[in-house]
C-alpha cells in the first residue's frame, strides 16, 4: 500500500465532509486499485452473498413443488413453479391438493398466528415505549425528592438477565390465571424497560429546556408540555425504540413458549416451530416450511424496506449509549 | 386548609435542598410546584412493572432455588439439597460443556467476522445499502433462521451438501451428527448476529476522527498498522460492550437449538437453557431448574466481571 498522502486532498476533504456528512470514511474512496482493496471488496462480496443467499433460497423453495424438489435439488430457479406451498400454509388447499404437491398432513393457519404476533408485538411495544417515555420525562424534567435514588434502583434491572426472571415470572403469570391470554403474554414486559427509560432520559437531558419553560410560564400544564412539546421532540428515539422493540417481540420465542399452549394466542414463531417439528422426518414439506418462513419473515422485511436506513442508524445509535 | 397543609411540606423540602444541589436547583420555584405528585403518577407504571415483574421474580427465583417446587404443590424448603444435586448432575456439567463450546465458537468467529466487516465497510464505502443488507438476518427470528438453515444443510437435498458433493467430497450431516451439531448451530448463530454487531462496531468507528488516520498516513503507517495502533485501542470500549453482550446472549442460546436439533443427537447440542427448560416444563422440577438458572446467572456475572477487568487492563498498550 503506497501512501500518496496528497496534501491537497487532506485539506479539501474536511470542507467537503462538513456539508456531505460525517459518515464518509476518512480514506480516499477513489484511491487507485490495490491488492488490499481488491481483497477487501472480495471479502465484502462473500459476506453479502452468504447473507442474502438463504433469503433467496427461501423464495426459490417456497415457489417450488415439494415433490419436484427431489428431481432437481440444485436448480437455482423454483422447481415446477407453483403457489401450492402458499395455498397450503394459508389453509386454502384441500388435503388432496396438498398431498399431490408433497405437502404433509401437518398444516398451519398462518394468517391467524400472524395476527396473534401482530397483536402481541404491537401492544407490548406500544405500551412499554409509552410508559418508558412518561417515566423518562419524570426523571429528566421534573424535580422531586428521591428522583436519583429511584432512577438508580430501576437501572439495576439492566443487570438481571432473563434467565433468572423467566421461570418465576411464569409462575407468577400462572398464579394470576393469565396463562394462554394476551395479558399474560404482554404484561410482564409492557410496564417497564430499564433500557428504554435510560435511553429516553439521556436524550431528554440533551434537549433544550427553553421551549418547555416558555410554555410553562405561559400557563401550560406539565402534562400538556409533555404531550405537545417534549413528545414531538423525542419522536426520533421513540421510533428507534419502537422499531427495535417490535422486531424483538415479533421474533420472541422463549417467553411465548412458556406462557402459551393454546393456538388462540400463540404467536407465529411458535406455530412455525411446531409446524417444523410436526413435519415428517423422512420427507419434510420443505416448500411448505419455506413458504411459512417467508410469511413469518415478511413483516420484518417490509419494515426493513420502509425504515432500512433508520434501523441501521438505530442499531448503531443504541450500541453507543 | 389547603394552604396550611402544603406550606410545611414546602418548607421541609426547602431545608433539604442543599443535599441534592445542582439537579434540584429549581425545586420550589413556581414552575416545579406539584412536580413530585406528577412524577410519581408518571413513573408508577414503570415502578409497578419493576417491582412485580423484575424485582419480585428475581428474589422469588433465588428463594425457589433452595426449595423442592413442582408448581402444583407449594414449595418446600430443602436448603442446599439442590446445590448438592447440581454438583453431582453429570447432565448439567455436560450441558455446561456443550454451552461453553458453543459460546467460544460463536463469540470468537462472530467477533472476528463482525470487526473485520465493520472495518472493511468503514474503509471502503459509506453505502447504507450494504450495511442494511448485512443486518437483514438480525431482523428475522431464530426460528426462521434455524428452519431455513436446516433445509439448506439437509443431508440429501440441502444445497450446501449438493455443493459439497459437486466438489467430490462426502456429504456432511451438519445437524444430524454429534460432531457437527454445535459448530453448525454456532455458524447459524453467527450468520444471524454478525451484521448487528458489525453495525455497532461501525458506529463506533465513525466516532473516531478522520484526522487521526490522516496523521497516521502522513507518518507512513500502513492499513494494518493503523488498525492495530489506532483503530483497536480507540474502539476498545465499543468492542468490550459488544463482547460482553455477545457472551451473555450466547450463554442463553435457545431458539436456534430448539428448532434445529432439539438438543440432539444424543444430547450433543443439549445447551444449558434447553436443559433448564426441560427440567422445568418437561419434568416440573421448578426448584431445581431455578437452582440451575441461578448458577448460570452467577457464572455470567463472574465472566462479565472478568472480561471487564481484562479489557480495562489492556488500556496501557495503546502507547
Amino acid at each position: 500500500m503506497s501512501a500518496p498522502a496528497s496534501p491537497a486532498r487532506a485539506v479539501t476533504r474536511p470542507a467537503a465532509g462538513a456539508t456531505a456528512r460525517t459518515l464518509r470514511p476518512p480514506s480516499p474512496t477513489r484511491r487507485r486499485f490495490s491488492v488490499g482493496r481488491a481483497f477487501a471488496w472480495a471479502y465484502l462480496g462473500v459476506i453479502v452473498l452468504v447473507t442474502l443467499f438463504p433469503f433467496y433460497w427461501i423464495l426459490r423453495t417456497s415457489f417450488s413443488n415439494n415433490y419436484a424438489l427431489i428431481t432437481d435439488p440444485s436448480s437455482l430457479l423454483p422447481v415446477d413453479f407453483t403457489l401450492g406451498a402458499f395455498r397450503r400454509v394459508l389453509g386454502l388447499a384441500t388435503p388432496a391438493e396438498s398431498l399431490a404437491e408433497g405437502g404433509s398432513g401437518a398444516s398451519i393457519n398462518i394468517l391467524h398466528f400472524a395476527l396473534n404476533s401482530l397483536v402481541f408485538a404491537t401492544l407490548s411495544t406500544g405500551l412499554v415505549v409509552f410508559f418508558s417515555l412518561i417515566a423518562a420525562y419524570a426523571f429528566a424534567r421534573l424535580q422531586w425528592r428521591g428522583r436519583d435514588l429511584v432512577f438508580s434502583v430501576l437501572l439495576t434491572a439492566l443487570m438481571v438477565p432473563g434467565i433468572l426472571t423467566l421461570l418465576p415470572n411464569f409462575v407468577l403469570v400462572k398464579d394470576l390465571g393469565l396463562l394462554n391470554t394476551f395479558a399474560g403474554l404482554i404484561l410482564p414486559g409492557a410496564l417497564f424497560s430499564a433500557f428504554n427509560i435510560f435511553f429516553l432520559r439521556q436524550f431528554m437531558l440533551g434537549l433544550s429546556h427553553e421551549i418547555e419553560e416558555a410554555a410553562l410560564i405561559d400557563g401550560a400544564s406539565r402534562l400538556r408540555v409533555l404531550f405537545q412539546i417534549t413528545l414531538p421532540m423525542t419522536s426520533g428515539p421513540v421510533t428507534t425504540l419502537s422499531i427495535l422493540g417490535f422486531i424483538g417481540a415479533w421474533n420472541d420465542y422463549f417467553w411465548p413458549l412458556l406462557v402459551t399452549s393454546d393456538d388462540s394466542v400463540r404467536p407465529l414463531t411458535l406455530a412455525l416451530a411446531v409446524f417444523k417439528q410436526s413435519s415428517p422426518q423422512s420427507a419434510p414439506d420443505w416448500a411448505g416450511l419455506m413458504a411459512a418462513t417467508l410469511v413469518a419473515a415478511l413483516p420484518m422485511l417490509l419494515l426493513f424496506l420502509a425504515f432500512g436506513r433508520r434501523i441501521v442508524d438505530s442499531i448503531g445509535f443504541s450500541g453507543l449509549k | 386548609m389547603a394552604i396550611s397543609t402544603t406550606t410545611p411540606a414546602r418548607e421541609r423540602r426547602a431545608t433539604r435542598r442543599p443535599r441534592d444541589t445542582a439537579t434540584t436547583r429549581h425545586a420550589g420555584s413556581p414552575a416545579h410546584r406539584g412536580d413530585a405528585r406528577l412524577a410519581w403518577v408518571l413513573i408508577s407504571p414503570a415502578v409497578v412493572g419493576f417491582l412485580v415483574f423484575a424485582a419480585y421474580p428475581t428474589l422469588r427465583g433465588i428463594y425457589l432455588s433452595f426449595t423442592n417446587f413442582r408448581v402444583l404443590t407449594p414449595p418446600e424448603w430443602t436448603g442446599l439439597e439442590n446445590l448438592r444435586r447440581l454438583v453431582g448432575d453429570t447432565t448439567f456439567w455436560s450441558s455446561l460443556g456443550v454451552t461453553v463450546y458453543f459460546v467460544v465458537l460463536s463469540v470468537v468467529i462472530g467477533m472476528l467476522l463482525s470487526v473485520t466487516t465493520a472495518v472493511v465497510l468503514h474503509r471502503l464505502t459509506a453505502s447504507t445499502m450494504l450495511r442494511g443488507i448485512i443486518i437483514l438476518p438480525f431482523l428475522i427470528s431464530g426460528v426462521v433462521a434455524a428452519t431455513t438453515w436446516s433445509w439448506m444443510l439437509d443431508a440429501q437435498l440441502g444445497i450446501v451438501n449438493i455443493a459439497i458433493r459437486a466438489l467430490g467430497l462426502d456429504p456432511v450431516f451438519f445437524l444430524g451428527s454429534s460432531r457437527w451439531a454445535i459448530p453448525t448451530i454456532a455458524l447459524i448463530s453467527v450468520w444471524k448476529g454478525m451484521g448487528y454487531n458489525a453495525i455497532i462496531v461501525f458506529a463506533g468507528l465513525q466516532t473516531i476522527s478522520p484526522s487521526i488516520y490522516e496523521a497516521g498516513r502522513i507518518d507512513g503507517a500502513n492499513e494494518v498498522q493503523m488498525f492495530r495502533r489506532l483503530t483497536l485501542p480507540l474502539l476498545r470500549p465499543v468492542l468490550a460492550m459488544v463482547l460482553v453482550l455477545t457472551v451473555i446472549g450466547s450463554f442463553q442460546v435457545f431458539d436456534i437449538v430448539a428448532v434445529a436439533t432439539q438438543g440432539g443427537p444424543a444430547r450433543a447440542s443439549n445447551v444449558l437453557q434447553l436443559y433448564i427448560y426441560d427440567k422445568a416444563f418437561g419434568q416440573f422440577e421448578f426448584g431445581y431448574a431455578a437452582t440451575m438458572s441461578l448458577a448460570l446467572f452467577a457464572m455470567l456475572i463472574a465472566i462479565t466481571f472478568l472480561q471487564m477487568r481484562l479489557l480495562r487492563a489492556d488500556e496501557s498498550d495503546t502507547d
